[in-house]
């Protein structure tokens, strides 16, 4: 192994998850990466890129996107357009192929990573379309007859919000990890890369807050890592002082974002002996008092 | 020496193939995860693992392969079982338990009897020195006082428990549990079939190519309706007495299946117990309609989804005037309607909220032998979707 993955300055990740990198570089393996919004999914590879002094390329899967679009497209409609107007020399077939991500990283002289974000937007059928090229390295352009080789095998990294189950075959030919969501001890490093000064105080307040607010029974929809960021920049701009949110949590539509979760918050806790969840030390405050911007 | 950990996986019904046991192999080739029991532990499963649904059984598969063999002797020490555990109140212990002395047991025998009494225990104890439960003086449950005992959640108390066979951090990840309506109108999506229909914003190339030709080469672009989702789906719906048991589960359903935009069309209906003449279009079953109008206005091409627990008195499938409702004399038996639906939407499945182990009685095996029937899991819409995309995809 020439080069290996390590936690960054921008990146804090758990020690599994860099050996994971590092095992995916060195097997040459696709690595698929699953787990909770705001978990550093996307962020994975930029850092890995970073750390690794490689280029990244990012191909954002949609649900319209195809196989090929990695690959390359061939522009047919401009060369029509072209050999109307005679704008171009349309009998050079290889000015209308356009590169995707995947085939700039073949093409590329140096190692690259390349993120394929998202992938289980696509159709059902994507993944598979992508066997051959992930095992072999290699495609053939059919408008050119040319055969695009890796000269480097790419690092791949995966994303995948489990929308869709991908298919097996595909499945086996990769890596795979579930990024749990951070505990506190994960984040607090994480917030002291965003927030290098934060007080401590405040920051185990925060904490505190946020974990019981996600552990909080009747919630939709979480807060995650994202959200947290934000409100502590909220929290700072303010001045609140941590000894206030013991009592109640301040601009709370930043972490809670639908309007149900925030009605469940509101409601008078119900006393259920068998949770600890339940001894909520806090009191939300009305949702206009929430809105920060 | 791995293989047998790798065929425990395979046996757990984890999907592991020729394939990742080769890729493991060449990873410890490569040096990988011989640092620590961590790191292969780690190395094994993002090799082997390919979703965090099995997360959990890996983690079983692990501790019972590495630790002990306790887990995989008891590898469904309930969900439920487990809530009551983490949850409950320690009792005070009575003093004179202290000087009590236990029955002491070997392993084997105390995994005997756990398994015997998970089986037979139906409710939650705390104190008392037989069931599983939390303090008291049975070898079982936690947070007890028996010195050999098998700890079943909790935390651990005394340091003694043999075995742990709690510390699973993914269970919730586990996926045979009802989930919520994002899920489902996941498993819905696999209904889906293509055509071209909506908007012209793809280019055919074939049909550009004939018609340059035929306007003798002056390019003509066609272009054509990009491929989206031609399914249409109707639902019948039991409401009331038994159902209302589950009517958070169906309203669940019902959410991921009319909220989702990958259907064409959506009707529900609903019935109650069985369908007979009558349907009707809202849940209190105040407005009806007539079931041969569902039967005319709705073509085969629509999939249908009738839920239903199919757990009624047989009589009320087979006599005519045998439904339950006094004041209704329908002419038809129940089964006779089920096989009007059936013979008008070939591609018609039932989903069943009670799980399909506990699928005893006549009329549900009535009403299979009419309907496939599947559990109203995430799971189960997952199988009856992909079923019913088949028959579809056959009568094109």
């Amino acid at each position: 192994m020439s080069q290996t993955f390590t936690d960054s300055q921008e990146y804090v990740a758990s020690p599994e998850l860099t050996e994971i990198v590092n095992i995916a570089l060195d097997l040459e393996k696709p690595l698929i990466i699953r787990g909770e919004p705001g978990t550093g999914k996307t962020l994975l590879a930029k850092a890995a890129a970073n750390v690794l002094g490689r280029d990244l390329l990012t191909w954002h899967v949609k649900s319209t996107t195809k196989a090929q679009d990695g690959l390359y497209v061939y522009d047919t409609v401009q060369r029509l357009n072209d050999s109307r107007f005679g704008d171009n020399d349309v009998s050079d077939i290889s000015q209308y192929i356009k590169l995707g991500p995947l085939g700039l990283a073949f093409q590329s002289e140096q190692p690259v990573v390349v993120l394929i974000d998202e992938v289980d937007k696509a159709d059902i059928e994507f993944p598979n379309d992508l066997l051959h090229e992930l095992d072999a390295m290699s495609f053939l352009v059919s408008e050119t007859g040319k055969t695009i080789t890796a000269k480097h095998r790419p690092l791949i990294i995966i994303t995948s919000n489990a929308e869709k189950e991908l298919p097996d075959a595909f499945l086996r030919r990769c890596l795979f990890h579930y990024i749990s969501f951070p505990d506190k001890s994960l984040m607090t490093e994480i917030i002291k890369v965003h927030y290098p000064d934060l007080e401590k105080n405040l920051l185990a307040q925060v904490l505190e807050a946020f974990y019981a607010l996600r552990d909080f029974e009747g919630i939709s929809k979480p807060p995650s890592t994202s959200e947290l960021i934000d409100w502590i920049s909220a929290l700072r701009k303010s001045g609140i002082a941590p000894k206030q949110l013991q009592k109640s949590i301040p601009f709370l539509g930043v972490l809670i974002k639908k309007e149900e979760d925030l009605k469940a918050l509101q409601q008078p806790v119900k006393k259920r002996g068998w949770s600890g969840v339940f001894r909520l030390f806090f009191i939300v405050e009305e949702p206009k008092s929430s809105g920060i911007s | 020496m791995f293989l047998d950990f790798f065929l425990l996986l395979k046996n757990q019904k984890v999907p592991v193939s020729l394939s990742e046991w080769l890729t493991l192999m060449s990873a410890l080739d490569r040096g990988h995860g011989k640092a620590s029991l961590a790191s292969f532990y780690s190395l094994a499963r993002t090799i082997c693992i390919k979703h965090e649904k099995y997360y959990d059984d890996y983690d079983r598969c692990f501790a019972h392969f590495f630790y002990d063999e306790a887990l995989a002797k008891n590898p469904d020490i309930g969900e439920e079982f487990h809530h009551w555990l983490k949850t409950a109140e320690l009792p005070e212990l009575p003093e004179e338990w202290g000087k009590k002395t236990f029955q002491t047991w070997d392993r084997d025998r105390l995994l005997d009897e756990l398994e015997k009494r998970l089986q037979e225990q139906k409710e939650r104890h705390d104190g008392g020195s037989k069931w599983v439960g939390t303090g008291g003086t049975s070898p079982f449950g936690h947070s007890g006082y028996h010195p050999e005992g098998i700890r079943v959640g909790g935390m651990s108390r005394h340091g003694r428990a043999i075995q742990v066979a709690a510390k699973r951090k993914f269970a919730n990840l586990r996926n045979d549990q009802i989930l919520d309506t994002r899920q489902m109108s996941l498993a819905l999506r696999q209904l889906r079939v293509l055509g071209h229909i909506g908007s012209q914003d793809e280019l055919n190339l074939p049909e550009t190519v004939r018609a340059t030709s035929q306007a003798a080469g002056d390019i003509d672009l066609v272009f054509q309706a990009s491929k989206k989702n031609t399914v249409k789906l109707l639902m019948l719906s039991d409401v009331g007495g038994s159902m209302t048991a589950f009517a958070k589960l169906c309203e669940t359903l019902f959410s991921a299946a009319s909220g989702a935009s990958h259907f064409k069309a959506f009707a529900h209906y609903y019935f109650h117990n069985c369908p007979y003449e009558t349907l009707y279009t809202d849940m209190s079953r105040e407005q009806t309609i007539p079931t041969k109008d569902i039967l005319k206005t709705y073509n085969s091409d629509w999939t249908v989804f009738i839920v239903g627990d199919a757990y009624m008195s047989p009589y009320e499938l087979l006599v005519p005037g045998g439904s339950v409702d006094y004041h209704h004399h329908n002419e038809i038996p129940g089964i006779e309607w089920l096989n009007m639906f059936r013979r008008r939407f070939p591609a018609s499945a039932w989903l069943n909220p009670i799980p399909n182990n506990y699928w005893y009685g006549e009329s549900i095996s009535l009403v299979r032998d009419v309907f496939p029937m599947f559990p109203l899991t995430v799971e189960g819409i997952f199988e009856a979707a992909k079923m019913l995309r088949n028959i579809q995809q056959r009568r094109k």
